[in-house]
């Protein structure tokens, strides 16, 4: 297994609260890794983690170490915007930027300064949107204000925007889970597509969803990881009986 | 069955009742609004000669029935304008503070609520506490002390409409753009300054359009001139003031050009007004409501 992120000794407090306990894990390069277990067990904090989203919290402690690639992203020398471009998130719900469909995608190669000139931009917006699976819905409205399009093209809108400033990590905190059935399924699509490309960390709460999609699972339980493998492995034959309950459906 | 029907009928009814209500007062409102432009334009129009907006009256204290009210239409832009701005140095960090450190507590309850009476007190009280305080530090009316007044006047309204604006920011917003590698400064810079412009916007422009057509707090303290004010330190003469003592007059020569000056200072309120709904509404396109 080629290892894209590794967390040593992760322990997260929120306050007094410790929310991870010493959490030990790697996640494998191009692949799904699927993040799953009860509500409040640290799951967004995990992955939090990732693209040091931890410390926009105040009161928060991390002891521990998150490489990415070998580097440990919490380094003094680390350049935290650097971090999250290469780390891109999915949130729960779609944030559009308050700026038309065309500067959504744009605003993040323009901070980067990752293009030549309008035509490249152009050419770009035009590539993401198609990976995103939007462009044959918005490509004759670019400038019309992405808040005019309906939640589930707005979370497409946020993968390709996400996208554009070309991550190796994407990261979603259960990304469809406020979208309908069929914008559900658009954006389970996308992400398969993409697993050959990008890194994929995704945390859910539905058993299906994690079993569609996941080449590698997470389970976790009060902040503690407690099961991680292959998802065969896991799904078929979990080690720990906690993980057994859950797939089960026992809580 | 026959229960139901009668109930439905009485249903029907009283949206009916209602419905009317409403148009009557939507249409009590738009005619009084009418009536009150259409008194101002009639009555003011054949006044308003390019003497009136081009020279100082002649013949003093506004009784004369020579020259205009430039000196007043200066004064009052530089009233509101110098009002403004001193309100918006202040209301800005206000705002803030209430937003970042305040919060819903019960603290930021307390401000809210007092910035709302103090919106609801008359502007003469504001004109009686700062010629008292000008009194006690023996300062005369001057375009600095209405200047100072009017900013007291507009400081809630501006704070209000800008706390509004504030709370409305999404939560959300500066974690997709941070997600995305953006620095603070870009998220200050390209997204929260978009997101809220309009409304800070907006806010400023009210002030000013309230600013603007206020008397009584110009009243004691900016004092009245027949010149083009100079020098902070001296008085000035204001539209609402002109109006005033103009109809106040006992010759009706005069008492058209207060018409007249009515008719321009409702031009520039409304031009204010309306520009900044269409400034607001093009702004306003991208924002997340
Ligand atoms: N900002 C915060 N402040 C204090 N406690 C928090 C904060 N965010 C999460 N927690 C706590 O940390 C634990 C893990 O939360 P979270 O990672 O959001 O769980 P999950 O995503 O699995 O539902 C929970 O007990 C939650 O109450
Ligand atoms: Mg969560």
């Amino acid at each position: 297994m080629d290892t894209h992120i590794q967390v040593k000794n992760l322990n997260v407090y929120y306050g007094k609260q410790q929310a991870l306990k010493n959490v030990n894990i790697e996640i494998p390069k191009k692949q799904i890794t699927v993040i799953m277990g009860p509500s409040g067990c640290g799951k967004t904090t995990l992955l939090k983690s990732f693209n040091r989203f931890l410390e926009l919290t105040d009161g928060t402690q991390i002891t521990g170490e998150v490489l990415v690639d070998g580097q440990n992203i919490y380094d003094r020398e680390v350049d935290v915007t650097e971090v999250r471009k290469t780390v891109g998130l999915l949130a729960q719900r779609p944030s559009p930027l308050p700026m038309s469909i065309y500067d959504n995608v744009v605003y993040g190669m323009h901070i980067h300064k990752m293009k030549k000139d309008r035509k490249e931009y152009k050419a770009a917006v035009r590539h993401y949107l198609e990976i995103a699976g939007l462009w044959d819905e918005v490509g004759k409205r670019l400038h019309d204000p992405a808040t005019g399009l309906s939640i589930g093209q707005q979370q497409r809108l946020c993968l390709a925007r996400g996208l554009a400033v070309e991550p190796e990590i994407i990261l979603g905190d259960e990304p469809t889970s406020a979208l309908d059935p069929i914008s559900s399924q658009n954006i389970e699509a996308r992400l398969l597509d993409l697993k050959q490309q990008y890194t994929t960390v995704i945390v859910t709460h539905t058993l299906r969803q994690a079993k569609r999609l996941a080449d590698h699972v997470i389970y976790m339980y009060m902040g503690e990881v407690i099961e991680a493998g292959p998802a065969k492995e896991v799904f078929t034959n979990p080690k720990h009986e906690r993980t057994r309950q859950y797939l089960e459906g026992l809580f | 069955m026959g229960m139901k029907k009668n109930y439905w009928r009485r249903r029907h009814l009283m949206e009916l009742f209602m419905k009317t209500l409403m148009r009557i007062s939507l249409v009590g409102a738009a005619a009084s609004l009418g009536l009150i432009l259409w008194t101002v334009v009639a009555r003011g129009l054949p006044a308003l000669t390019w003497d009136m907006v081009t020279q100082s009256p002649k013949g003093g204290f506004y009784m004369g029935k020579e020259g205009g009210v430039l000196n007043a239409i200066i004064g009052s832009l530089y009233l509101a304008l110098g009002g403004t701005l001193l309100a918006m140095l202040f209301s800005l960090p206000i705002a803030l503070y209430l937003k970042t450190y305040l919060g819903s507590s019960k603290w930021g309850q307390y401000v809210r609520l007092s910035l709302d009476v103090l919106w609801g007190i008359p502007s003469i009280v504001y004109g009686a506490f700062g010629f008292t305080i000008m009194i006690a530090i023996g300062m005369r009316a001057s375009l600095l002390a209405g200047i100072i007044v009017l900013a007291l006047v507009e400081l809630p309204i501006m704070v209000r409409a800008m706390d509004e604006v504030i709370r409305r920011m999404p939560a959300d917003l500066e974690q997709a753009a941070l997600a995305l590698g953006s620095t603070r400064f870009e998220v200050a810079m390209r997204v929260v300054t978009r997101q809220m412009l309009p409304g800070i916007v907006t806010a400023i422009l009210l002030a000013f359009g309230r600013g603007i057509g206020d008397a009584a707090s110009v009243l004691f303290t900016a004092g009245y001139t027949d010149r083009i004010v100079t020098s902070l330190m001296r008085p000035t003469a204001s539209l609402p003031l002109a109006v005033f003592f103009q109809l106040g007059s006992p010759f009706p020569e005069v008492q058209q050009r207060g018409y007249a000056s009515a008719l321009i200072l409702t031009i520039i309120v409304l031009a204010v007004s309306f520009g900044s709904r269409w400034l607001a509404s093009r702004l306003n396109k991208y924002t997340i409501k």
